[in-house]
């Protein structure tokens, strides 16, 4: 490793140790995470590999890697800008216009705007291009109205990333644009949803008439269906690479550490189980290794991410199932006064959440096959017909 | 840690793999298959000559090319995938065992033969496999054992505990009676040593570990074909008006099994990243290696000879040759429930 690295270990690992929060494992206050975002940028270590014209650091993969291997460590306040982080900002620094990227990248880094993702509606969540949220030009801008639906971290959000439909006699992929848009602006509403661990992380979100200017236009109008690509192959890399890593962060009871600690591994029986979690762990995380080896040698791995989106939501449930199961009834019910007890229902209660969201295993097992192993499309009914034709989603 | 290959390994493996193609198409490896020899010993003698097959990992002072496990990992992925039959694999294993057994005359005296692809040898019995064999006194060898091409080697490496000897199985008190296998591609023997005559060599040293990688990295050259194979056919193949490659039955598996080739691919280049540069890391790398890669390898060879349809059932067809590797490959060293309970040691469970 060169000096530089060794360096920049040193300086990460100090820095860590004085500002890191000790002991959270939770996202914390909204209030904690700008101000720790603002500290880490100050600090040099907010968007390590960013452009440098636009507000990040300008230094390599490398940098960004050994500062996560520090970073490992702790779980650092930054889930309310995971989505900014993963995807939106990604999407603004290769698609936005040097005056957008002037904008918005540097203010993200500082912890100033959380970004939320509004992509899904109650009628497309896996076929999005079905998405019928309207953006209809008015003098130098456009009108928005419509519903999105299970948006992460909406309700704290200063600005979203949205898909709206701009033509509705064009086929489905050909008729949308891709916009930021204001949260806070007049028209917008949010309602937190809970969802099945009880916590309300998404939201639904309603536009009436909302105002959005033409200069929050990413891209040209109508192509915005390839724009969402470009954010669909960053959210998959970033869920895959996350920062809770492939064993599911710092403090998840249902870990191969964690569950060493609290088996009884003289049953041969649970020391196998633990074997089979231990060697699909590794399996993923070194092919999340080789994948970061080969963005820093230049080759990127476009689809081939969502192998590892898959595999993720996959161990993901079987490590809280297998959790759940080795524990048996005490895994179920619980002294609610005994601090960590229902922390395998938890587990098991969230492990769906990322079999769905970022696109769904099936949905990641199409992209695989369409797009890696280049395999014959399916029919489809939906391809050349103008929107307004179609049918889609719920339909008696 | 190094996970991807250099430039040098990519034209190596282009080099294996176009000769491989030519040499030893799957005809050939039929027509040796069915031969007395089991082998062609023409197309061996090429590779050998010509690429320096045997002499790959033979330290360049005993005339190989001092190559790592990176290098021979590359070349084991094509000899696998072209599931070339012949004694390669256990010639392999044996030159691994001399050059670890830290006997530096027995390195000058087999392994130059081995390098020039003059000499077939065998290690046996494999790490993992049970047998019975016992030093009498003088060094003398008796027991029995089975051997990967047993019957071909000029040379036997016998383990007998941590302890390594030569055997020369054309001097008295050795008798090989060939064994009927399921993969028809590599033969194997019974071997009985009855105070057969034995020269000690060291031990076996890390032996075991290197073994178990060498032998994933032919894993992950039979997963990657059988999955190459099985995604050309599905975009060809055509049943009720579509290629089945566009059935989400059949597209959803593939996608499963290139899931398993790249976490394969990911843990053979850590595992032999390990044999070359870090020793600390070896026997947990090689374990993993052959709990992962082994059965990974049986499920995706095995699903490529179900979304064959009734042609991969037949004699004719290849399905079946890569199948039988696989799972001969996977309980080569041991049942896999060895391998993973080596893990649960070495991670203190
Ligand atoms: C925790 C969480 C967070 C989320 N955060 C966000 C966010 O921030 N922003 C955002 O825009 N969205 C977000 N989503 C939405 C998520 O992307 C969608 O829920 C997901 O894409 C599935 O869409 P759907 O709910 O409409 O289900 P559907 O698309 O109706 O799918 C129903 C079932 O059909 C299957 N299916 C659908 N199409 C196919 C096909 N072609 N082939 C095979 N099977 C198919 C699916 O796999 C699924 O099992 C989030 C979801 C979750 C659970």
């Amino acid at each position: 490793m060169s000096t530089d690295l060794v360096e920049f270990r040193q300086r990460a690992r100090e820095w860590l140790a004085a500002n890191a929060p000790a002991g959270g494992t939770g996202p914390g206050s909204v209030a904690e995470a700008r101000a720790f975002m603002a500290k880490l940028y100050d600090a040099g270590f907010s968007g390590i590999s960013w452009p440098a014209e636009w507000g990040g650091q300008g230094l390599g993969q490398a940098e960004q890697r050994v500062f996560d291997e520090e970073a490992g460590a702790y779980t650092l306040p930054t889930y309310y800008f995971s989505i900014g982080l993963g995807m939106c900002g990604p999407t603004v620094v290769d698609l936005g216009t040097d005056e957008q990227r002037r904008r918005w990248v540097r203010r993200l880094l500082r912890g100033e705007d959380i970004w939320c993702q509004l992509f899904s509606e109650p009628n497309a969540g896996s076929d999005v291009a079905a998405l019928q949220t309207r953006a209809e030009r008015a003098g130098d801008g456009w009108v928005v109205n419509g519903q999105k639906v299970w948006t992460s971290v909406a309700q704290h959000a200063d600005l979203g990333l949205l898909l709206a439909r701009t033509d509705v006699d064009a086929p489905k992929h050909k008729g949308l644009t891709m916009f930021v848009i204001d949260m806070h602006a007049p028209g917008v509403t949010v309602r937190p949803l809970k969802d099945m661990s009880g916590r309300s992380n998404f939201n639904e979100i309603f536009f009436d008439d909302v105002h959005v200017p033409d200069e929050n236009r990413i891209g040209e109008v109508n192509d915005g269906w390839r724009c969402a690509v470009t954010t669909l192959l960053h959210e998959r890399l970033s869920i895959s690479g996350g920062v809770g890593g492939v064993a599911g962060g710092r403090g998840n009871p249902a870990s191969f550490e964690a569950l060493r600690a609290t088996c009884d591994t003289a049953d041969p029986v649970v020391r196998d189980a633990l074997v089979e979690l231990y060697v699909r762990e590794r399996a993923l995380e070194l092919f999340n290794a080789r994948l970061g080896q080969e963005t820093r040698a230049g080759i990127f791995p476009g689809a081939r991410g969502s192998a590892g989106k898959l595999l993720l939501a996959e161990l993901t449930q079987f490590r809280a199932d297998l959790a759940t199961s080795l524990a048996g009834p005490a895994a179920v019910a619980w002294d609610p006064e005994t601090e960590g007890a229902g922390g395998l229902a938890e587990a098991l209660s969230v492990a769906p959440g990322l079999a769905l969201g970022g696109g769904t295993n099936e949905i990641m097992r199409n992209i695989i096959g369409d797009r890696v192993l280049n395999l014959p499309p399916e029919p489809r009914a939906d391809k050349n017909v103008p929107f307004k034709d179609l049918k889609v989603g719920t339909q008696q | 840690m190094n996970l991807l290959l250099t430039p040098e390994q990519g034209e190596l493996r282009a080099a294996f793999r176009s000769f491989l193609r030519e040499a030893a198409p799957m005809a050939e490896v039929r027509r040796a298959m069915e031969s007395a020899d089991g082998y062609d010993r023409a197309a061996y003698a090429r590779l050998n000559g010509e690429l320096g097959l045997a002499g790959l990992i033979v330290p360049e002072e005993h005339g190989g090319a001092g190559a790592g496990f990176a290098d021979l990992a590359v070349a084991l992925e094509e000899t696998g995938a072209a599931l070339l039959p012949g004694p390669f694999l256990a010639t392999v294993f044996a030159a691994i065992a001399i050059r670890e057994s830290g006997d530096p005359a027995a390195a000058k005296e087999h392994l130059p033969g081995i390098a020039a692809g003059s000499t077939v040898a065998t290690l046996a019995p494999l790490p993992g496999t049970p047998a019975t064999v016992e030093a009498g006194p003088g060094g003398a060898l008796s027991g029995e054992l089975t051997a990967l091409n047993g019957a071909e080697a000029g040379l036997l490496v016998v383990a007998a505990g941590e302890r390594l000897y030569a055997v020369d199985p054309q001097a008295g008190g050795v008798t090989r009676t060939p064994l009927a296998t399921l993969d028809l591609t590599r033969r194997q023997a019974r071997v009985r040593l009855e105070a057969a005559p034995a020269r000690p060599i060291g031990t076996l040293g890390r032996t075991p570990d290197l073994v178990a990688v060498a032998l994933a990295a032919e894993q992950l050259g039979v997963l990657r074909r059988c999955l190459d194979t099985i995604v050309a056919y599905s975009k060809i193949r055509v049943t009720f008006g579509r290629y089945i490659g566009s059935y989400q039955g059949v597209k959803h598996k593939l996608a499963d099994m290139h899931c398993a080739l790249e976490q394969a691919e990911s843990i053979v280049r850590y595992a032999a990243w390990a044999a070359d540069e870090s020793p600390a890391d070896l026997p947990e790398a090689a374990a993993l290696a052959q709990a992962y890669v082994g059965p990974a390898c049986f499920r995706v060879a095995r699903d490529h000879l179900l979304l064959h349809g009734g042609i991969g059932y037949t004699w004719e067809h290849d399905a079946h040759l890569y199948y039988k590797r696989a799972k001969t490959d996977e309980v080569l060293l041991g049942p896999p429930r060895g391998h993973r309970a080596r893990l649960a040691g070495l991670l203190g469970l």
